[in-house]
């Protein structure tokens, strides 16, 4: 363990993380996650305490190797089994809204 | 014949000696499920005309013939409604069945039930489910647990003799604690994740809620195996998880980590755990104490690591192509951000937010690469104990007290992450894990044990011997 001090965590500016992370999050939302997340990154810093300096990161639990398969064509899912779930769709293709604005 | 606490195992030897048929345990748990569940709101639905006509063609000479099985409802059956318990995804319909779930049908068994969750199994009581909380059997003023709160609550009050659930931090053995039934999180990989709707992909593994440890030992063995649809599902050989059962642990040695003993257990939990070392010691195991120096360091990385692979994994609902989609804008953009806001809940949209956030520039080394180095301090830990050490298995409580109550509002969410003290090691360091009931006169409370990887089978021979001197 090191005894060094712990830093306390920067300003969370939780509107550009919503922003980010594509959910609108009402104002009352925003303070009550700010709250959240505050205290949450305050305990997180405990992980400073050890010296992780010579540590390798674990990404995963259980070290696989060779995880190939033969590439051979198999069955997927019908177009229509894929589409079933479409909020909307049309013609075999998901909708979206439009992106570009028509030029007239 | 059946009564609510029932076993796979007696069950499926009714079924063979003729005494019941396949349409008579369907129509029983039925009917358990109508008296019981408006009360325990553990299963979001059940389709008896189904199960009935599955019954009515079941095999019982095969592996699991003839026996209801509830599902988690994260885990995908091909044309029924797969919600994780969101309103994200209340209308989606599943275009194929989890592996899990086609190897129980191969072995005859009838799925028969969508369980209820926390949402996205973000959450350990329950009560974050998007279709209302689930009640404890044991006392409908306390939570059941969570995440697998309506896996765990169905076995207990027996709408259903077992249920899939899934674990990431501990969704499976938490859940059986409190509620009185045995769940096991098998090793990382043992059972593919091919239809297990993602939560943080390095840490989740399917597991089981059952009656007793062999139930659960007869399941592992159906589930278990590679698949070459999860390129991370293990290659190792299967055992027969049930016929070492009760061979003896005699001379077995069984590490009790000092850092799992201290004040912060309610009394329940300290006398389980005295009671659990007594009868392992009386079966002949050795128990020692042994310290895992870092246990402190699991709750903090877990939840770092869990959140940051939630923010990703739960980046694909997006209101195109499934999932709930805001009526409110025709602005693409907008249209991202109010199909989430509107589609998820808050505990939900609070672990993207935290995800979100540590994966961000600038952060990405102080949380999560810090957190996945302490993960690497939490798992050598194991290592060392299950080595150095020598210890076989490790006992320890499932969680620091017996199932709280329902609407435990003064709770900030990091006082209920830190309960997930004594089960996220073993999904940060991908161990196979088990919580068995203890007696109790009150609330139930489980104790824990976890094995090496791959190393179920003692698990499940150390776990049997506890069950077994309790009765």
């Amino acid at each position: 363990m090191s005894d060094k001090m712990q830093q306390p965590h920067p300003a969370i500016d939780v509107a550009y993380i919503a922003r980010l992370a594509k959910i609108k999050l009402s104002e009352e939302e925003q303070s009550r996650l700010t709250r959240d997340l505050e205290q949450i990154l305050d305990y997180v810093q405990q992980l400073e305490k050890w010296d992780t300096q010579h540590i390798e990161p674990m990404y995963h639990p259980i070290p696989t190797f060779d995880a190939l398969r033969p590439d051979v064509p198999g069955e997927s899912l019908s177009a229509d089994a894929a589409l079933g779930n479409a909020p909307q769709q049309e013609d075999g293709q998901f909708c979206v809204p439009k992106v570009v604005e028509s030029a007239h | 014949m059946i009564s609510p606490g029932t076993s796979l195992n007696a069950l499926q030897k009714a079924l063979r000696g003729g005494e019941i048929s396949p349409l008579e345990v369907i129509k029983y748990y039925a009917g358990r499920m109508d008296e019981l569940n408006p009360q325990l709101n553990a299963l979001l639905s059940y389709d008896r005309e189904t199960a009935l006509s599955a019954a009515a063609k079941a095999d019982i000479s095969l592996p699991l013939g003839g026996l209801p099985i509830a599902i988690k409802d994260n885990i995908c059956r091909k044309g029924i409604t797969t919600s994780c318990a969101s309103r994200m995804l209340e209308n989606f319909c599943s275009p194929y069945n989890a592996t899990a779930v086609e190897k129980l049908l191969a072995a005859g068994a009838i799925p028969f039930g969508r369980a209820n969750m926390d949402e996205f199994a973000m959450g350990s009581s329950g009560e974050n489910s998007a279709y209302g909380s689930t009640r404890n059997p044991a006392d409908l003023q306390h939570v059941p647990g969570g995440s697998s709160s309506g896996s765990a609550a169905a076995v207990a009050a027996g709408l259903i003799p077992a249920a899939l659930g899934s674990d990431t931090g501990g969704s499976v053995r938490q859940p059986a604690s409190h509620c009185g039934v045995v769940g096991l999180k098998p090793t990382y990989g043992r059972i593919s994740r091919y239809g297990l709707v993602a939560f943080a992909s390095s840490l989740d593994q399917i597991g089981t809620l059952t009656h007793s440890v062999e139930d659960a030992a007869l399941l592992l063995g159906i589930l278990c195996g590679h698949d070459e649809k999860d390129s991370t599902s293990s290659q190792e050989p299967v055992p027969d998880f049930v016929s070492g059962l009760h061979d003896s642990i005699s001379n077995m040695r069984i590490g009790l980590p000092r850092e799992y003993t201290g004040g912060g257990n309610a009394k329940p939990v300290s006398s389980a755990l005295e009671a659990a070392t007594k009868a392992l010691q009386d079966a002949g195991a050795e128990i020692c104490e042994i310290s895992l120096p870092h246990a402190e360091a699991a709750v903090a990385s877990y939840y770092i690591i869990a959140c940051a692979e939630a923010s990703s994994n739960l980046a694909r609902y997006d209101g195109i192509r499934y999932g709930h989609r805001s009526r409110l804008t025709h602005d693409p953009d907008a249209l991202f951000s109010l199909s989430r806001a509107e589609g998820f809940g808050e505990e939900v949209k609070r672990r993207i937010i935290l995800g979100t956030y540590v994966l961000s520039g600038g952060y990405y080394d102080a949380y999560y690469a810090r957190a996945q180095k302490a993960r690497a301090l939490v798992a050598q830990d194991f290592a060392k104990a299950f080595s150095e050490l020598g210890v076989q298995l490790i006992l320890g409580p499932v969680a620091p007290t017996p199932a709280p109550n329902l609407h435990a509002v003064d709770m900030t969410p990091l006082q209920t992450y830190l309960a997930d003290i004594y089960t996220v090691p073993a999904n940060l360091a991908g161990l196979p894990a088990i919580s068995v009931p203890t007696p109790q006169s009150g609330l139930p409370v489980g104790v824990q044990l976890l094995a090496p990887h791959f190393e179920e089978a003692r698990l499940l021979r150390a776990a049997a011997t506890l069950e077994q001197s309790w009765k």
